[in-house]
């Protein structure tokens, strides 16, 4: 592969651009180091997320990169959110219109296939990820399809999507760099908007090294993304089916509409004749007036960019076209009659919890072990298997910077507390949790037995910090330095200052 | 299957959310909106990495063709400017993958966001937006709406099968926040504008 460029790719200033999605300030990665790997899955297991995190952690040059990375991007959110007078109002709307929206989600729902169907879409129903699967396949059996263009979907990645369409011969060519990097690494996504944030330049380098052939000592961004241009763009254009996801789906237009950076969303489906919309029943709202406040929001929190360089609305198949949408349920029924976690479908999948969570942006989102990492990973995943993600919501501060930043003001960090106490009258708790809490609760609940041990946790502070402090409660507060512990307790000093100067005035 | 869809829907039935959920109203949010909407376009798109052409107006088309300075096919999808291949009810998607430069004419533009609309009664073949390496757009000024609210209030929604919002070109910053013009679909994105 050639290592010259086209000239648009090179600043003519030989300065680095930063608009977009780009970060405000070049970032670049200055040694070479092998990637930390994800979480390790043992059927169904409970994932050991601080396993994962330790070993992220402990690869010094990625644990930097991710975090400057991520911070970078919640900085550029901040500085979108403060040019924008009505920022908290579109907040509190899209709240309420998710809602809204969810409280008559059989009504959408309906109306939407109606429209839909009424301007030529075909629309699917499917109970889970293996029911989604099923319908692709038989929608590209029937029709002779060997190779499928797609563009990101989380919801694709919760039915195991491309492991499927392997086992059964139909090549899936994912077209979003991030997500390309990921498939040609066979690694699941990291995040929900950079799915490859926690490498390298030089682990990508040897990545497409390895499978397109690139130079393996080239690890300039501009040259891998042009490589990864050339070795896909003949494959889009041979693809006999495309596929994307759906960010929002209109009700009363029967519209659909897809949000990328790289227009492979635009490419996948428009260039073969066929297009497959898999969709999630939560991404549905009312009408026109409603999703200006959505996409406002979307890349703003997301990036820090304005809007996604693409924002495409798809209505009906075209002159010649055809056109399917699959909306499928997945657990999110259930999840709607959940009290306390039914919010958590108002989510729009910007990462922005996940770009200002200290634990997800020093651990990497494959620490999670799990489809969706970070906080909201961390209230979705026990709803899907509440055994093997049952230590997951012990992985927060619960510093409710994730709320705070939320487009649609998801309680993030209450829905944590929350699982936790489910998770624990579920019995859903690990050994060693289950016996420092009951110890926890003992002394908490008496005052005498709590004062007395307060001097000899003042001692652990200083003398047990592996026992105490480092373990698997307290995933975050490795390499963190604990505040110095002081001499006395509160309770001593009391006696001392207060009580003698008190004697002091009576005397 | 019919099945699923009556077990989704039904199940959805059986759930209750607590409290009242009215359907919000949404403002318009464009009383600071400024009388030059041309001024904001500009600054927007260049923001998202787009290219202002300088107007001329003894000669509307010679930014276009001065724009157009690599070999390749041209396609043109305005009557303003003469491609060097045509479109025609034969043309299939993939036919446009050799194209160097495309002129398209955007149905209308945004401000707030540096965006341009395209339906598919403006790239005649949809894939004219993203195939070529290059996109040179007219925008008709009078054309420019403020705000995202006040460009879903536009008829095109419930006209075309299919509408874009194109701000700016292609991009990616997947690989260490580096942003690279070209990831997929086009390379540059330049706008001129002329009624």
């Amino acid at each position: 592969m050639t290592a010259e460029l086209h000239e648009e790719l090179t600043d003519p200033h030989g300065e680095q651009l930063d608009h977009g999605a780009a970060s405000s300030r070049p970032l670049k990665s200055r040694i070479s180091e092998p990637q930390p790997r994800g979480a390790k899955i043992r059927g169904n297991r409970p994932v050991d997320q601080s396993e994962a995190a330790n070993r992220f952690m402990a690869a010094t040059e990625h644990e930097a990169m991710h975090d400057a990375r991520l911070w970078d991007l919640r900085q550029k959110r901040d500085k979108e959110m403060h040019g924008i007078e009505e920022w908290e109002e579109l907040r509190n709307l899209a709240s309420g219109i998710k809602e809204h929206t969810l409280s008559k989600l059989d009504y959408y729902l309906e109306l939407f296939e109606k429209n839909a169907t009424a301007n030529g879409i075909k629309v699917h129903w499917a109970k889970d990820g293996a029911e989604h699967n099923a319908i692709v396949l038989e929608i590209l059996r029937s029709r002779g399809v060997e190779r499928l263009i797609k563009s990101k979907s989380m919801l694709t990645e919760e039915c195991g999507f491309r492991e499927f369409m392997a086992h059964n011969n139909v090549e899936v060519i994912e077209t979003d760099l991030g997500e390309r990097i990921q498939q040609l690494d066979d690694e699941a996504p990291s995040h929900v908007v950079v799915p490859a944030v926690h490498k390298l330049r030089t682990d990508v380098a040897s990545v497409f090294a390895k499978t397109i052939g690139s130079d393996p000592d080239n690890a300039d961004a501009h040259y891998l993304t042009e490589c990864q241009r050339e070795a896909t763009r003949p494959l889009i254009l041979s693809a006999q089916a495309g596929m994307t996801g759906g960010n929002f789906v209109v009700a009363e237009t029967g519209t659909f509409v897809v949000c990328t950076n790289e227009s492979n969303a635009d490419l996948s489906a428009n260039t073969p004749p066929l297009h497959i919309a898999s969709i999630g029943i939560e991404k549905l709202i009312p009408g026109l007036n409603e999703l200006p406040v959505f996409i406002r929001l979307l890349s703003r929190s997301a990036l820090g960019s304005p809007i996604t360089q693409y924002t495409s609305h798809f209505r009906g198949p075209r002159e010649g076209g055809e056109m399917h949408v699959v909306l499928v349920d997945n657990g999110r029924s259930e999840r709607l009659g959940m009290e306390k976690f039914w919010p958590g479908l108002k989510c729009i999948r910007c990462g922005a919890c996940m770009n200002t969570c200290p634990v997800f942006r020093r651990s990497g989102g494959l620490s999670y072990g799990a489809t969706y990492a970070g906080p909201i990973g961390l209230i979705i995943d026990p709803t899907f298997n509440v055994h093997k993600y049952r230590n997951l919501p012990y992985s927060s501060t619960m510093n409710g910077s994730c709320t705070n930043v939320c487009p649609v003001k998801i309680n993030i960090h209450e829905q944590i507390a929350d699982w936790r106490k489910t998770l624990a009258g579920e019995g859903e708790i690990s050994p060693v949790k289950k016996v420092m809490m009951k110890a926890a609760g003992e002394v908490l609940a008496s005052p005498v037995v709590y004062r007395a041990s307060l001097p000899l946790g003042r001692s652990a502070l200083r003398h047990l910090p592996h026992f105490m402090l480092y373990n698997k409660l307290n995933t975050w507060g490795r390499k963190r330095d604990i505040p110095e512990t002081p001499k006395q307790t509160f309770n001593e000093w009391y006696r001392r200052n207060r009580k003698s100067q008190g004697e002091g005035e009576n005397s | 299957m019919s099945g699923s869809r009556e077990a989704i829907l039904g199940a959805i039935r059986s759930t209750h959310l607590q409290g009242e959920h009215p359907r919000p109203a949404v403002p318009l949010f464009d009383q600071a909106a400024p009388a030059d909407l041309k001024a904001l376009f500009q600054k927007s798109l260049e923001r998202m990495g787009g290219k202002m052409l300088l107007t001329d107006v003894a000669d509307p088309m010679a930014p276009v063709r001065q724009a157009i300075v690599k070999p390749g096919p041209v396609v043109s999808c305005v009557p303003e400017f003469e491609g060097d291949m045509k479109i025609t009810p034969h043309t299939k998607p993939t036919d446009i993958a050799p194209v160097e430069y495309a002129v398209l004419r955007a149905a209308f533009g945004v401000a707030e966001t540096g965006s341009l609309c395209f339906t598919e009664k403006q790239l005649h073949v949809n894939t004219t937006g993203f195939l070529p390496q290059h996109l040179i757009v007219l925008l008709d000024p009078a054309q420019i709406v403020y705000n995202l609210h006040n460009a879903y209030q536009r008829p095109e929604w419930l006209q075309a099968h299919y509408a874009v919002f194109q701000s700016g070109p292609s991009a990616t910053a997947d690989i260490e926040g580096v942003l690279v013009h070209g990831a997929q679909g086009v390379r540059s994105l330049s706008v001129l504008f002329q009624p």
